[in-house]
């Protein structure tokens, strides 16, 4: 008779208490909870802006996705209490718990960066990365006639990093399409030192964004916004001018890490122990998703992988044996590059994406655009809520990154995070 | 691999500038490196950024960015790149003699 809280009821927090309840023994207990009822098909949101995803179709119920045996609670959880194994909640009793799961995501703080959210915010500057954000892109892009469109990242991590260069190869087809891309300038402005952070890949997205004619800017640390001037200000006093800027704000992890003692760090995401993803406040308590501190990017395909970990170590733990190491940093994005095409990338902590084929039957290219992927991309929108909400296994694709198939240049590449952990 | 010899001592930088080995590092490199970019003198501020960036990176293994130091390190980002004019991060990690801070994915 055991009791599992999974705070958070998103993609994360839906996949793993799906998996549990067709797990663990009928006597126990599994309860999820999150603040609304509106469980939110993020991968839609870069369509949003460009027309090519209507909002309403986006949101689901989050307890329609969730299986009947699991207890659904709809509160504010302001607290986790790791020593008394304990959560706080807004006009709801305090729920003790055996095993807590962390699944509550990450969010955008956009009042973090100076000015962002003053008067030209949801005039001249929006976000995407939220319905109402992507809404009102959608209306400003339809009536915009031409002028300097600038998408900036203010600071990593985000999550599923590679949409914001997705927006940039979206906006260049969407601008052609109206026959006024000669009008229109688009300039990518971030705080790396390149289109991406792991190096083939960057080359490729780099060399991607040149072909579009869309200026790269590097290096970026986005200090203020200022909308009297309508210009980005980095904090070594760089300028970038815009008539329409489309910011990605810093991201933190849920409010109430910040007041659950040792739980988080200083941005709110949860420190855990990437193989086992138990996290490192307490043996009692898991972790999935952005949630995470994970060098793993932030991205719907990461919390599936993770899901099958997490939930059977959840199991592991309450039977008193040894946990699975078994996670490997799995990631695997459609990136979508304009006019029905897309690309594939597949990655884990030690292997950074790569040219080849993701070893399917019908061979899907990886790191390469084709109309394949784009149509993959589209038909996971089915297989997001019929089968990764439901916490199947997805056919072909395990968890582990699968290295045949993959192109790897001579002598083995690394990526650096993978070199910094190991030299910890 | 390049070399550099601070304080009489020869180490092995990357291409850029930053330590390979960061347990080559000592204090009295420190204000030979800031000088090479630029920067005169090492007043408490820049010592106390410094050695911030290199506890964090030992204990973490990756050094903080400018968003971590302006958060954690008791110093405004503005006085950050006041003391480190050409990006803190960057540059309080290659004085510190720790690999360049990496943006997570």
């Amino acid at each position: 008779m055991s009791t599992v809280a999974i705070i958070g009821a998103g993609t994360a927090g839906t996949l793993v208490a799906n998996r549990l309840a067709k797990q663990l023994p009928r006597n126990d207990t599994i309860i999820a909870i999150d603040l609304d009822n509106s469980h939110l098909y993020q991968p839609g949101l870069l369509f949003l802006p460009f027309g090519k995803a209507n909002p309403a179709k986006l949101v689901r119920p989050r307890r329609g996705q969730l299986s009947q045996r699991v207890t659904y609670i709809q509160a504010l959880v302001t607290k986790i209490d790791p020593k008394e194994n304990t959560v706080y909640l807004v006009d709801h009793p305090p729920l003790h718990y055996d095993v807590a799961v962390i699944a509550s995501g990450s969010k955008i703080v956009s009042d973090e960066t100076e000015g962002m959210t003053g008067d030209g915010w949801l005039k001249d500057a929006f976000t995407f990365y939220t319905l109402e954000g992507g809404t009102a892109l959608r209306n400003r892009l339809e009536n915009f006639t031409g002028g300097r469109i600038v998408v900036n990242v203010v600071d990593m991590p985000i999550k599923c990093p590679v949409a914001p260069l997705e927006f940039c190869f979206l906006a260049d087809a969407f601008f052609r399409d109206r026959s006024i891309r000669d009008k229109v300038e688009i300039t990518y402005v971030t705080p790396l030192d390149g289109a991406f952070t792991k190096p083939v890949c960057s080359s490729i997205l780099g060399s991607m964004l040149k072909d579009r004619g869309v200026e790269l800017v590097t290096e970026f640390n986005t200090g203020s916004v200022d909308y009297q001037r309508n210009t980005l200000v980095s904090f070594d006093g760089r300028e970038v001018p815009f008539d329409l800027a489309v910011l990605i704000p810093p991201h933190t992890g849920a409010e109430y890490v910040f007041h659950s003692p040792g739980l988080g760090d200083d941005f709110g995401f949860v420190p855990t122990d990437p193989k086992s993803l138990v996290s490192k406040v307490a043996k009692n308590i898991f972790v999935i998703g952005d949630a995470t501190d994970l060098p793993a990017s932030k991205a719907g395909s990461v919390a599936h992988f993770e899901g099958e970990v997490v939930s059977h170590n959840v199991q592991h733990f309450l039977n008193g044996e040894s946990l699975e190491e078994a996670f490997d940093g799995h990631a695997n994005c459609f990136i979508e590059s304009g006019h029905s095409k897309a690309m594939l990338i597949d990655f884990n902590y030690d292997t950074e994406p790569l040219p080849g084929n993701f070893p399917l039957r019908f061979g899907t290219p990886l790191l390469k655009e084709s109309r394949l992927n784009h149509l993959g991309k589209l038909a996971f929108s089915w297989v997001y809520w019929h089968v990764l909400l439901k916490g199947r296994d997805i056919p072909l694709i395990g968890s582990q990154m699968p290295t045949s198939g993959k192109r790897f240049p001579a002598g083995e590449v690394r990526s650096p995070l993978s070199t910094q952990s190991r030299d910890r | 691999m390049a070399t550099a010899t601070y304080d009489g001592v020869e180490v092995e930088v990357n291409d850029e500038g930053f330590f390979t080995d960061p347990s080559a590092w000592r204090e009295e490199m420190a204000p030979i490196i800031a000088k090479e970019m630029g920067i005169d003198e090492l007043t408490p501020d820049h010592w106390r950024v410094i050695r911030f960036v290199r506890d964090r990176y030992l204990e973490t293994g990756g050094g903080p960015t400018v968003r971590v130091l302006g958060k954690t390190s008791g110093v405004t980002v503005k006085e950050l790149y006041r003391l480190f004019p050409k990006g803190p991060a960057k540059e309080a990690a290659k004085i510190a003699g720790i690999p360049k801070p990496v943006g997570c994915i």
